[in-house]
């Protein structure tokens, strides 16, 4: 090693540590009951409890957490597959077509990406409980197809990657515009696809902010919101009832599985990452 | 010639883009108008549901409570964005120019945060910084100090912005990493020609480079920071002294849901997002002409 690279790796020692911490806390703190998350030392190990704590996880209130980890992937499946779709068919009628009105969309279109996604959150629920959709998975799913980000990406995508010469080799062998689009165009977009899939998956399973507003059933709950129900009510009987553990173990079991796609999908947020920031 | 070809299906075209724009509609300009529509009137038990005009923006403008809160994201943003972005470029310029597998891990494990739900990620440090469950509180204790509280008036909002730092450094050093990625590489190497040092070759050359990139992560950054909402919102919990208003955003939540005043709510969503929409796009429309395309 060159010894000016000296300093460098120190940093990032430091830095890997500083993001790592908390992480390596809460699967420690995952493997102990509550009375030993009290008392004994924050990042070593206690008794193993591990399999106690998911045990009474999968238990607690009826086996509410199993409902909500299913409804956390529904809801982010559905919604991630239903706005990468969407995006993809703008995407590419943005980008391959011409029409009327299209020039002030695109414009448009960059300003939608600028909008504050929390201030459309409370007059959109006082839109949906005036057609008494809220309380009800679509008043989550629906509001999170909207991706201007992923369109925009798939937009610029396409110009670059998908010829014009093909799609008009297809149209003189007498394919439709929906074959083209499903046979000829979609496989070619696969990487731009992921990569607004994955980023629509995370952000619908990391929000915390549209559930809260939208829903009040408890089984209707994903993970983000019926884990800080759990944590409040600890927090309010100062831990009596053995809720404390649960919420951590909960919480790692929720973080676990986006970890891990993260990464071994890595390249692809790269991909995006750039995309985003350099167009 | 495209440009016949691109127009040979005009029907087509508006067919492809339809259902994202049906979306667009009922989520987004619906949702706009809608709020700014119940901001021009108010609700009272004495006089039900009347037209007041622009009297709620008067009221916000003029509300200690919201003022106070608009002030304290300006003054959280102004200190915590520049750490977060600075610690963010140098570390995208670190893994630019070390190629070692420490250096990949670095990424990985850096990238991890931004994987965990925010709210569960302001739940662990909530746990992290208390005295009875976290190793940070009582480490002074060890060299014969007091306790930190990180919940105290002169700490919370440091311990808000470290939750925010950790979560996001990451996610900027690899946007910031990308870009620089994308930069050719005789450039450097004239450079190097010249003499120039590996820290100038980074300020003078690979930082300009980027400047596109690190001003749109700016801008993703502050859009992010005025919406501040889930992790005081969490910490409420460990620190009571998180008042209804702590935020804009937490206070038109607060205004909806445990005053019932949606119109004063709707207000506040309303000027928030206008503000914060105006203020970014004008930004990029500004950055991008001075690029010279469309």
């Amino acid at each position: 090693m060159k010894p000016r690279a000296r300093l460098p790796h120190l940093l990032m020692a430091v830095g890997m540590l500083y993001f790592l911490i908390p992480l390596l806390w809460i699967v420690i703190a995952a493997t102990k009951s509550q009375a030993d998350l009290l008392s004994s030392p924050a990042l070593w190990f206690a008794d193993f409890s591990l399999v106690d704590n998911l045990t009474a996880l999968f238990r607690e209130d009826g086996g509410v957490y199993g409902r909500w980890l299913r409804n956390t992937a529904l809801y982010s499946g559905v919604s991630a597959a239903g706005a990468t779709l969407l995006a993809a068919l703008a995407g590419y009628g943005l980008a391959r077509f011409s029409f009327w009105g299209k020039r002030f969309f695109e414009t448009a279109l960059l300003g939608m990406i600028m909008v504050p996604s929390t201030a459309l959150v409370l007059p959109t629920y006082l839109i949906l409980s005036n057609v008494g959709m809220v309380n009800t998975a679509w008043a989550v799913i629906l509001p999170s197809l909207l991706s201007p980000f992923g369109t925009y990406l798939i937009r610029v995508y396409v110009a670059e990657n998908v010829p014009v010469e093909l799609v008009d080799a297809a149209r003189l062998d007498r394919a439709g515009e929906l074959r083209i689009f499903w046979q000829v165009v979609l496989p070619m977009i696969r990487p731009a696809l992921t990569t607004v899939f994955l980023f629509t998956l995370v952000s619908t399973w990391n929000n915390y902010f549209l559930p809260l507003v939208m829903l009040s059933d408890a089984d209707l709950f994903p993970l983000t919101v019926g884990l800080t129900t759990w944590f409040n009510t600890a927090q309010q009987e100062a831990g009596t009832r053995v809720l404390f553990n649960l919420v951590v173990t909960g919480s790692l079991l929720a973080i676990v599985p986006l970890v891990v796609a993260f990464v071994l999908l890595q390249r692809f947020w790269r991909s995006g990452a750039s995309t985003g920031a350099l167009r | 010639m495209t440009r016949r070809r691109l127009t040979d299906h005009p029907v087509a075209g508006i067919l492809f883009v339809l259902p994202f724009f049906l979306v667009v509609v009922v989520f987004l300009v619906v949702p706009l108008g809608y709020a700014f529509w119940l901001s021009l009137s108010s609700k009272s038990l004495a006089l039900g549901t009347r037209f007041t005009g622009f009297d709620n923006y008067v009221r916000a403008f003029t509300d200690p409570m919201l003022l106070d809160g608009f002030l304290r994201v300006v003054v959280f943003g102004a200190v915590q964005i520049p750490v977060m972005l600075g610690i963010a470029l140098v570390g995208a310029l670190a893994l630019d120019a070390i190629t070692t597998r420490f250096a990949v891990a670095f990424r990985l494990i850096a990238f991890m945060p931004y994987a965990v739900p925010a709210v569960l990620g302001a739940l662990m440090w909530g746990f992290l910084y208390s005295r009875t469950f976290g190793p940070f509180a009582d480490l002074p204790t060890v060299f014969g100090g007091a306790p930190v509280d990180f919940f105290s008036a002169g700490l919370l909002l440091a311990s808000l912005g470290n939750i925010v730092t950790w979560a996001w450094t990451g996610y900027n050093m690899i946007v910031l990493y990308s870009a620089l990625q994308g930069v050719p590489r005789e450039l450097y190497e004239a450079a190097l020609i010249d003499g120039a040092s590996q820290i100038q070759l980074a300020w003078r050359i690979k930082v300009p480079a980027i400047k596109q990139a690190i001003a749109l992560a700016t801008v993703f950054t502050v859009i992010g920071t005025m919406q501040f909402f889930v992790e005081p919102y969490v910490m409420s919990r460990f620190a009571p002294q998180i008042s209804a208003g702590y935020t804009p955003n937490l206070y038109a939540y607060n205004q909806a849901f445990a005053y019932s005043d949606f119109h004063y709510s709707a207000t506040i969503s309303f000027t928030l997002g206008f503000v914060v929409f105006v203020a970014a796009y004008a930004f990029v429309l500004v950055s991008r002409r001075r690029r010279g395309d469309s």
